[in-house]
């Protein structure tokens, strides 16, 4: 099939990169049913290690998903009207907005929690508490929602579509519900899904932001990483995976068709 | 702000270029991150534009395994480094000796690629997917060989897109703190350096001025990137 020496050394390439990707992977999952790692695969197939990252970091695994729930509840409030609003009135002001808003997308997370601790850090209450921590993953998130619902809006006639509406006597609010949100949906789905996606595999921020009663489950893998046998943390990575990987397909069929819809 | 108001005042940005310890920690960030740039455009471009340009069987299977990597943050792909080069890691127990290097830059660098591999082939082949194959059929007709379609046709054809992959991947492995976190405990980059100050030495204006040259250097980068290809990417990590 693949005749020629390019195209024999292409397929070469785009292999090893695929190994060396796909390897790593294998061992984990591989390391985290293992009974014992270091005598190998000879020492059984369990699944002891799982039950004990359950007890140890159960925790980390609620609290990361009652934070992703919450940021997709929190960025769909912000970011549904803030993209309706710069999607109705183009112009320069609302790229400038828009540039505003994207701008924790290209700041290092380490950065955008350093500023978060400097201004916020000495209110106690609020430093300590699981909100802080949903600040930050408001903040790197919301842009992800913007512009995903921003660029469904951006590509149909929304101006026509509300006057023929408003004429037949909708008010603003039948308008937004009833031709604005519809329309939006598959930016909304893509968005959304982006934003669980995201807040779920957060470690940057949160690693800053977190406190010892207020593990994520990012931030778990990186405590069971420095200091549990090599077993447990494969074990709590397999989690991850399988928590992660169903979201990433999802969130990619949702772009795909987002994507498709606005062209 | 907090940056200027310490002791040292604004002349701290002037102390990141005259300590030592900082300017060496600087150089080597953009040394790592450059040769990260440089391995996956090389490695991205090539398998993306067969990617894009063959179907066969399996091909799905492939892009899967090369995008799965877009979900994991920087601390995972730290993990999986060790899994090959730690001391219990899969060279070290194949290879005779002791061959251990997730822990130096070798580790660091393996870690930032597997991190850019995917973000460099999706923009890469979003490209390619708007080349049009016809220009590479006339140059091959006109007798050109394989070697002058890639140099004359598709390079020039992909290079905005290259370009804005390249500033992604380098602009992200400035900033990857979480592979940082698990490898670099013995290696001073920037993000590393960034969280030391801060928890550790309680330097918090070095820390701020550091996050500032930092997220200044990205969002250049990545403006660059964005306005010659349009794809928005998390400079996460």
């Amino acid at each position: 099939m693949f005749k020629t020496k390019t195209k024999i050394l292409q397929l070469t390439v785009t292999l090893t990169a695929c190994t060396f990707l796909l390897v790593p992977m294998i061992l984990s999952v591989m390391a985290g049913v293992t009974a014992n790692y270091f005598q190998g695969i000879s020492s059984g197939l369990t699944l002891k290690w799982v039950f004990r990252v359950w007890e140890l970091y159960a925790d980390s695994i609620f609290l990361s998903m009652w934070l992703a729930i919450t940021c997709l509840i929190a960025t769909l409030i912000i970011g549904l009207p803030a993209a309706y609003g710069l999607a109705r009135h183009p112009g320069w002001l609302s790229r400038l907005l828009e540039e505003f808003i994207s701008l924790p997308l290209a700041v290092p997370g380490l950065a955008l929690a350093l500023a978060l601790l400097q201004l916020y850090g000495s209110m106690k209450g609020f430093r300590a508490s699981w909100t802080f921590i949903l600040v930050g993953h408001v903040l790197y998130t919301l842009p992800f929602m913007v512009r995903s619902i921003l660029a469904v809006l951006a590509s149909m006639d929304l101006k026509t579509l509300e006057e023929g509406a408003a004429s037949l006597g909708a008010s603003p609010w039948q308008r937004f519900r009833d031709i604005v949100v519809p329309n939006a949906m598959p930016g909304i789905l893509a968005g959304a899904l982006t934003v669980v996606t995201l807040s779920i595999g957060e470690f940057n921020l949160t690693w800053m932001l977190h406190t010892p009663y207020l593990k994520t489950l990012p931030v778990g893998l990186a405590d069971s990483y420095a200091s549990m046998r090599l077993e447990v943390a494969s074990a709590y990575t397999l989690v991850f995976f399988v928590l992660i990987v169903p979201l990433l397909m999802a969130m990619q069929w949702a772009s795909a068709r987002a994507q498709r819809i606005s062209q | 702000m907090v940056s200027g108001e310490s002791e040292a005042g604004w002349a701290i940005y002037l102390d990141i270029l005259r300590k030592p310890r900082y300017l060496n920690t600087l150089v080597l960030t953009v040394l790592v991150s450059l040769a990260t740039t440089v391995a996956a455009l090389a490695i991205s471009t090539t398998a993306g534009m067969f990617l894009s340009r063959n179907r066969f069987k399996g091909r799905g299977i492939l892009l899967s395994i090369m995008t799965l990597p877009l979900a994991f943050p920087g601390v995972v792909i730290g993990f999986l480094i060790i899994l090959l080069g730690g001391r219990q890691g899969l060279v070290n127990q194949i290879t005779p000796g002791h061959v251990v290097f997730a822990y130096s830059v070798v580790g660091l660098f393996l870690g930032y690629l597997y991190f850019s591999i995917p973000r460099v082939l999706l923009t890469v082949m979003a490209a390619a997917e708007k080349l049009d194959p016809e220009l590479e059929e006339a140059a091959r007709t006109l007798g050109a060989s394989p070697y002058r379609v890639v140099v004359n046709v598709i390079l020039p054809g992909l290079m905005p897109s290259l370009v804005a992959a390249g500033a992604i991947a380098f602009a992200t492995a400035m900033g990857a703190f979480g592979t940082a976190f698990t490898l670099a405990t013995n290696i001073d980059v920037i993000p590393m350096v960034i969280y030391t100050e801060f928890t550790l030495s309680a330097n918090i204006a070095m820390a701020a001025a550091l996050s500032i040259v930092l997220g200044i250097v990205t969002w250049a980068l990545l403006l660059i990137a964005r306005s010659l290809s349009g794809t928005t990417v998390a400079a996460g990590g």
